[in-house]
């Protein structure tokens, strides 16, 4: 056994999975990993199951000492620098830390959450089937919180398997994707309008909880007060002040404000990924549509093995990724010290 | 009969999800057909539905597009709803202690005040509801309480706290409840109660289900204490009723 150990640490850091499913009725929410397919590339990497517990390190930079022995890694999902002992390790690429090595991660570029995938996975205590934080019901392990330094993972020594990158198709641009519903009854025809065809930013005040988007004001028909109903990742409420709150993995598993609308499962990472101030806008898309996205979606995620390469062309990627390096750090859409307050229940 | 009633509505939530919607309202027999309805589904085995979760007036179905599409599972849910319920299995019924007021029930005092009454009263009032779990959502074991006396139904706070104890007894609009975790409220905070409707190392986990029924009874800030230590071991010290 080696244990990796935390070394540095940034707020809205923590060990996320597939998430906890099953129990929602019992007012448990999912949780899990903000961008699925960033974590289910970082794990293809290192050989792990697509959703095996990873760590989800927030935009700010982290770092990892190898202890005890080797450890092999992977990082994907929001673009940084890093470099083990001075190596650059590019992203979408596995790297092995030798004992007493440490992988230091820069701030992310763009986007928000980066994964860090372990050979073998992060171990701890499974409730309903994860390992995932979720701070609110103090559930998550091995630690039911966010990481802090100091923080250590018992993990399986490196294999010595040679190191990989994997070809993810390239990100989709343009609007996140929604279909309405399920109460878009309570908005009429120019509110609908509003909401499709403006600019949004997600607000500083955003976390795991809930995104709140900045932007026109969307007026209800018959007020903000509907009976409390269940809510989904990507859920897109609309309280009483009109500023809509996209609902995130670590939503409240009921709500009481008109929805009205819902990111499709295909675009919820992208939403997540997006930087606090970057204007984006939503676009309609049938549930046709929207369900054929999520079933090419779980495709790809099933299929990720078949785009493991090999890492020898991964000099050319760090070229590139340094030329891309040119906008400083995101301004992070996460911010650990804010919840989400809702007039629920 | 339930062939007479109106079917529900279909909710599209997101491209994995549906709302099967019985009422736009909180009503109780609604909430009886959304409960039906999960019963039902859970005996179905339909594939591809991967969990349910009743709410007070609707249903949500997540499923796995991959497996069933949104018009094939709308027939399926239609048909199974529009079905007899399947027969009721007897409610299950707790007794809930309370320890009102003081620092446990800080509105308490405020309550009686604007509804011109004494805080026993109060107390007596909500002691007397027989109440319904019409759902469990939120955060962990925050189950819902319909029955409410109608003389204590009144508007949640203007502005809600961001902090208030687990295990919080509170009211709000027309609806009771059990709070289990700390959490934000806009609830109006009459006591607590030491039984944990959530507890993550004990059988069962979830001591709730929706359909249960439950009544309170009133303790002193010493039982309060004691119960609380015992819960805390992990004794079940709500009373299950033996019809």
């Amino acid at each position: 056994m080696s244990r990796l150990v935390v070394a540095s640490i940034g707020p809205a850091s923590s060990v996320q999975d597939g998430g906890r499913h099953g129990a929602q009725r019992y007012g448990l929410t999912v949780s899990g990993a903000m961008d699925r397919l960033a974590l289910a590339a970082a794990n293809t990497l290192v050989g792990n199951e697509p959703f095996a517990a990873g760590v989800e390190i927030g935009p700010f930079g982290a770092s990892f000492t190898a202890r005890d022995g080797a450890v092999r890694v992977a990082i994907a999902g929001a673009p940084r620098d890093a470099d083990i002992a001075g190596r650059p390790v590019a992203m979408d690429t596995s790297a092995t830390l030798k004992d007493g090595e440490t992988l230091t991660l820069g701030f992310a570029r763009s986007g928000a959450f980066t994964y860090l995938a372990i050979e073998g996975a992060i171990r701890g205590e499974l409730v309903f089937g994860s390992l995932a934080v979720n701070a609110r019901a103090g559930l998550g392990s091995p630690y039911p919180r966010p990481l802090q330094p100091g923080d250590e993972f018992s993990v399986d020594a490196a294999s010595g398997a040679p190191e990989l990158r994997i070809e993810l198709p390239k990100p989709v641009s343009g609007p996140i994707r929604v279909v309405l519903g399920p109460q878009d009854d309570e908005f009429d025809d120019a509110n609908k309008a509003l909401f499709l065809g403006s600019e949004w930013k997600i607000s500083a005040t955003s976390d795991r909880m809930g995104y709140r988007l900045e932007g026109p004001t969307i007026k209800h028909l018959h007020g903000h007060n509907i009976v409390s109903d269940g809510t989904v990742n990507g859920s897109i409420q609309v309280p009483g002040n009109g500023s809509p709150i996209a609902l995130m993995m670590d939503r409240g598993t009921s709500g009481g404000y008109p929805k009205i609308a819902t990111v499709i499962t295909a675009d919820v990472g992208r939403l997540a990924q997006t930087s606090a101030g970057t204007a984006f806008r939503f676009q309609q898309v049938t549930m046709a549509e929207a369900q054929d996205e999520a079933r090419k979606f779980a495709q790809l995620i099933r299929n990720l093995p078949d785009r493991l390469r090999s890492a020898d062309a991964v000099a050319l990627n760090i070229e590139a990724l340094s030329d891309a390096n040119v906008a400083g750090h995101a301004v992070s859409a996460v911010d650990a010290g804010t919840w989400q307050v809702t007039a629920e229940p | 009969m339930a062939a007479t009633l109106p079917p529900p509505r279909l909710l599209p939530s997101g491209d994995s999800a549906v709302t099967v919607e019985f009422s736009r309202t909180i009503d109780d027999a609604a909430n009886e057909r959304v409960l039906a309805l999960d019963k039902a589904l859970a005996a179905a085995g339909v594939d591809g539905i991967t969990e349910s979760v009743p709410t007070y007036r609707s249903l949500l179905v997540h499923y796995d597009p991959g497996k069933i599409g949104f018009d094939a599972l709308g027939e399926r849910l239609l048909a199974i709803a529009s079905q007899p319920p399947p027969p009721a299995t007897k409610a299950r019924r707790w007794r809930i202690p309370v320890a009102y007021g003081g620092e446990h029930g800080i509105d308490l005092e405020e309550v009686a005040k604007a509804l011109n009454t004494t805080p026993d009263d109060i107390v007596a009032r909500h002691v007397a509801g027989d109440y319904r779990v019409a759902m469990i959502g939120f955060t962990p074991g925050w189950s819902y309480l319909s029955g409410l006396d109608k003389s204590l139904h009144m508007s949640r706070r203007q502005s809600p706290r961001l902090f208030t104890p687990a295990g919080t007894i509170s009211i709000g609009g027309v609806q009771a409840g059990i709070q289990c975790l700390a959490a934000p409220s806009g609830w109006h905070l009459l006591g607590r109660t030491p039984v944990r409707t959530y507890q993550l190392h004990r059988n069962p986990t979830f001591l709730t289900e929706p359909g249960d029924r439950v009544t309170f009874f009133a303790i002193d800030h010493k039982t309060f204490e004691e119960l609380d230590r015992a819960a805390e071991a992990g004794e079940i010290i709500a009373e299950q009723v033996v019809a």
